[in-house]
């Protein structure tokens, strides 16, 4: 018996990052902890923090991306993601990651009010993020 | 009539420009190429969000957030989107009487301004407003990040009641031979009109509608203001294109009437000295 399936659509302001008509199952970085979509999820609508985002397909391929906060729909058994930044595993820039840790975590010694501190720390999370799924 | 020698001087004058236009028309379609591909990239993006906002507007009906807040119109802000160059025709001064002409109505006193761009910036400098903030225009390959700076200062600027209200100012990009100035109200947000068919599934929500409303209001904010610059951008360089377009056929006219002029005047001068030494034999005789 084949696997149900279902749309996936990850769009990001610059580009439509990831279109899929045959997908299995996804498991997203939600606000409030990882949640999975698998076919015929009733509608929802989700808030997406920084963090993995994984795929399965039909005929067995997987993929993995990086996700820095958006949001995830799901209806008529479609999921849209809109997300702020996504970046397939394999395009993740790594040396470029490195820097912004480099950066976010130098702007974090030198903080000097709240809101210093909560962009550095996103800032570090983005990138944290980025370099343990491009090293996976 | 003028000398030979100084027609030549003038031909050679018109060539040169005609380069530099062409050159400048070149490099611009290629820049509006890109910033036509950023501005066509963004669409799915803002119409998924627009979706996005009506579904929870349909859920959870009255909704309430500051940035959905209506006041009174006290004070005012106008965000105007200008170049930081200019030979792009009339795309500056376009811009520029837009906003003028919706600002003129209103008392100076209650009005701020967020400018965009160095032409935007010495446009109103000269005018009795008060210029709240400058910022560099979207330069190519304008990012989301980028923007981000403008719209945390716009929205603290309406959230603190600093002004009751934002409208924003720039060139729509219809397409390379046509843009229009428009002015949208960025702020106060209306809230979206609920999908018409309101018996739509029921949403899970997580966490709840109100809370993620309060994320992704300032999100359409950014959203709106991301869409406003790329299509400044693709407008900007349709227009210098344009512009640039036209002053080439323009040197090309000029050079070809010089040319003929010149010619008349070689002419004119052969036969000056044919008829002189004509002349002078003639008188030998």
């Amino acid at each position: 018996m084949s696997e149900k399936t279902f749309k996936l659509e990850v769009i990001t302001p610059d580009r439509v990052a990831l279109s899929d008509d045959a997908a299995v199952s996804v498991v997203a970085p939600g606000a409030q902890g990882y949640l999975g979509v698998l076919a015929n999820h009733a509608p929802m609508m989700a808030a997406l923090t920084i963090g993995k985002f994984d795929l399965r397909r039909a005929d067995g391929t997987t993929a993995r991306m990086a996700i820095s906060g958006g949001f995830l729909e799901v209806y008529e058994n479609t999921v849209s993601v809109l997300a702020e930044s996504a970046e397939l595993a394999e395009d993740i820039d790594v040396e470029r990651a490195e820097q912004s840790k480099k950066r976010a975590k130098e702007r974090l010694a030198a903080a000097q009010s709240d809101i210093d501190v909560t962009r550095a720390e996103a800032a570090l999370q983005r990138a944290l993020n980025r370099l343990e799924i491009a090293q996976h | 009539m003028a000398s030979t020698k100084d027609i030549r001087r003038r031909i050679h004058v018109v060539k040169n420009i005609e380069k530099i236009t062409s050159a400048m028309k070149m490099v611009a379609a290629a820049k509006l190429r890109k910033a036509q591909e950023q501005a066509e990239a963004v669409r799915p993006y803002a119409d998924k969000m627009r979706e996005v906002m009506s579904n929870i507007s349909a859920s959870c009906g009255q909704i309430e957030h500051p940035l959905l807040d209506v006041r009174e119109e006290n004070s005012v802000a106008y965000i105007v989107i200008g170049a930081d160059k200019g030979l792009a025709g009339s795309y500056n001064s376009n811009v520029m009487n837009k906003a003028l002409g919706d600002i003129y109505d209103r008392d100076p006193e209650v009005v701020k301004l967020v400018l965009i761009g160095a032409k935007a910036i010495s446009f109103f400098k000269r005018r009795p407003y008060e210029i709240a903030a400058e910022f560099e225009p979207p330069g190519s390959g304008v990012s989301f990040a980028d923007i981000r700076e403008v719209t945390r200062r716009v929205r603290s600027m309406f959230e603190s009641g600093e002004v009751d209200s934002v409208y924003l100012v720039y060139a729509r990009f219809v397409s390379a031979m046509r843009q229009d100035s428009t002015v949208v109200k960025l702020l106060p947000l209306s809230a979206p009109p609920a999908d018409p068919d309101a018996t739509r599934a029921d949403f899970i929500f997580e966490p709840e509608a109100d809370v993620m409303l309060g994320t992704l209001l300032p999100r359409y904010v950014d959203t709106q203001m991301y869409q406003a610059f790329v299509e400044s951008q693709a407008s900007e360089h349709g227009a210098r294109m344009t512009a640039m377009s036209a002053a080439t056929t323009n040197a090309g006219e000029v050079i070809d009437s010089l040319t003929l002029q010149y010619n008349k005047a070689r002419q004119a001068a052969i036969t000056t000295e044919i008829m002189e030494i004509v002349s002078g034999a003639e008188a030998l005789r």
